[in-house]
């Protein structure tokens, strides 16, 4: 593993945590345990097996640690805290701030899926194995998220009349 | 028409590009005559897109400073010696204290004296940190090795703009290992490191930024597990740091006053 590899999968890294976890801050600092247990485990990683799935596995273990201390909610010295939030850009502000909270709606288990298989765009077996569950939870957790998602965004009339191209 | 019934977990795989060629007609067959399915494939498939578009902006930020830090395999992080909440303290520490010397100097230009040098990080504690920061890195603990001895010293001597060079411990049974640049209270400071058979560390920490100091004699300072000797000399501050025994120390501390002070380029030898 070298720090090089390490950089490549930082944007995406982010880009997963900051839609799992939902601030920017709390994002960032799961992202950098995950870098940090990356290193100290250096030595378990298999060169020429999936990066990028070890990572991503390693972020759901801390993000599950995290999850169950369940404690107080830490401030975050962010000094870009302040920042104006970058989300989506294109389209409807109100369709995406409706996407955004029926996403934060969904319990973790079926979002990390969702996010994983639609925005990672993994297979389900890597996530599987990323998330350390047998490929039948991936396919019933992403069933029920995928369904729940629709269901709030029909709710509201709202669903954008896309085309659907395959 | 599909022999095979077409089930849910295909709908998705649909979706995601995860079906055979073959498979993938038929399912498309199948869609053409289940209004619900295709129905619910449709929406899954612009929840995906929109899911992209909601996330993607994220890959286009600057990469936060202290994740490309993260990143490189540097300072505390492979022997776990410092978690990043330590870190941050001492980063949060040298910060304010930083602060507090940018505040006092503004108060001093503008309302009345202020006491900056009480305001500006100790030389023992800038020293301290820098140990226990480098000194555990097994994969990059300096910045340019030992065998580039005069590489190493033509770089840090320019960037210090005074020469400097790492003394000779290999009586005291310490070996250089090289040196890094660091950044001190308000401008370039020098790290050598050191370390003896048992791989024990030592580090010298020299800074260039003592003009207003008048010299002093060998001051001891304790900073959690590191001790630290150091010392004034003109516009050189030197901090010794290990963590190791104080008399230990303090002989390597005296040898190395002794080779600084008889080195053959000292400007003023007859300073003291």
């Amino acid at each position: 593993m070298d720090s090089h590899a390490l950089l490549a999968e930082l944007p995406r890294l982010r880009r997963y945590a900051r839609a799992l976890v939902g601030d920017r801050a709390g994002a960032d600092d799961l992202v950098q345990d995950t870098l940090e247990r990356a290193w100290l485990r250096a030595g378990q990683w298999r060169p020429g097996s999936d990066l990028r799935a070890w990572l991503f596995g390693i972020m759901h273990n801390l993000r599950i640690d995290q999850l169950r201390r369940s404690g107080p909610v830490q401030l975050s010295l962010d000094e870009e805290e302040h920042d104006v939030a970058t989300r989506a850009t294109q389209g409807d502000a109100l369709e995406v701030m409706a996407l955004d909270r029926a996403l934060a709606g969904l319990p973790e288990e079926q979002r990390a899926v969702l996010l994983l298989v639609a925005v990672e765009e993994m297979s389900y077996a890597d996530i599987a194995v990323a998330l350390g569950i047998p490929v039948g939870t991936v396919m019933s957790r992403l069933s029920r998220g995928r369904e729940r998602l629709r269901q709030a965004l029909e709710g509201r009339g709202a669903a954008t009349p896309l085309r659907v191209v395959i | 028409m599909s022999a095979i019934p077409v089930n849910e977990n295909e709908l998705h795989a649909y979706v995601d590009g995860a079906l055979t060629a073959a498979r993938r007609a038929e399912v498309e067959a199948h869609l053409a005559t289940h209004a619900d399915d295709a129905a619910r494939v449709a929406a899954w498939s612009t929840q995906k897109q929109a899911l992209r578009a909601l996330c993607n902006p994220v890959l286009e930020e600057p990469l936060p400073e202290r994740l490309l830090a993260a990143a490189a395999p540097a300072a505390g992080r492979r022997g776990g010696f410092l978690s990043r909440w330590s870190l941050e303290r001492i980063a949060a520490t040298l910060f304010v204290a930083v602060l507090g010397g940018v505040a006092g100097w503004l108060g001093h230009a503008r309302y009345q004296p202020a006491p900056l040098a009480v305001q500006t990080v100790p030389l023992p504690r800038q020293a301290a940190v820098a140990h226990v920061v480098f000194s555990p890195d097994v994969r990059r603990p300096v910045e340019v090795r030992a065998e580039q001895e005069d590489q190493l010293v033509t770089w840090l001597s320019k960037r210090l703009g005074t020469p400097v060079r790492p003394p000779r411990l290999g009586a005291l049974g310490y070996e250089l290992i090289g040196g890094r640049l660091l950044p001190g209270n308000s401008g370039p400071v020098a790290q050598f490191m050191y370390h003896d058979a048992s791989g024990q560390r030592l580090t010298l920490y020299v800074s260039t930024e003592n003009a207003t100091h008048r010299d002093t004699a060998f001051r001891f300072a304790q900073e959690g597990p590191v001790n630290v000797f150091y010392w004034v000399d003109g516009t050189f501050g030197y901090a010794l740091s290990a963590g190791i025994p104080k008399g230990e120390l303090a002989k390597v501390a005296t040898a190395v006053y002794d080779q600084l002070e008889n080195k053959p380029d000292n400007p003023n030898p007859d300073r003291k």
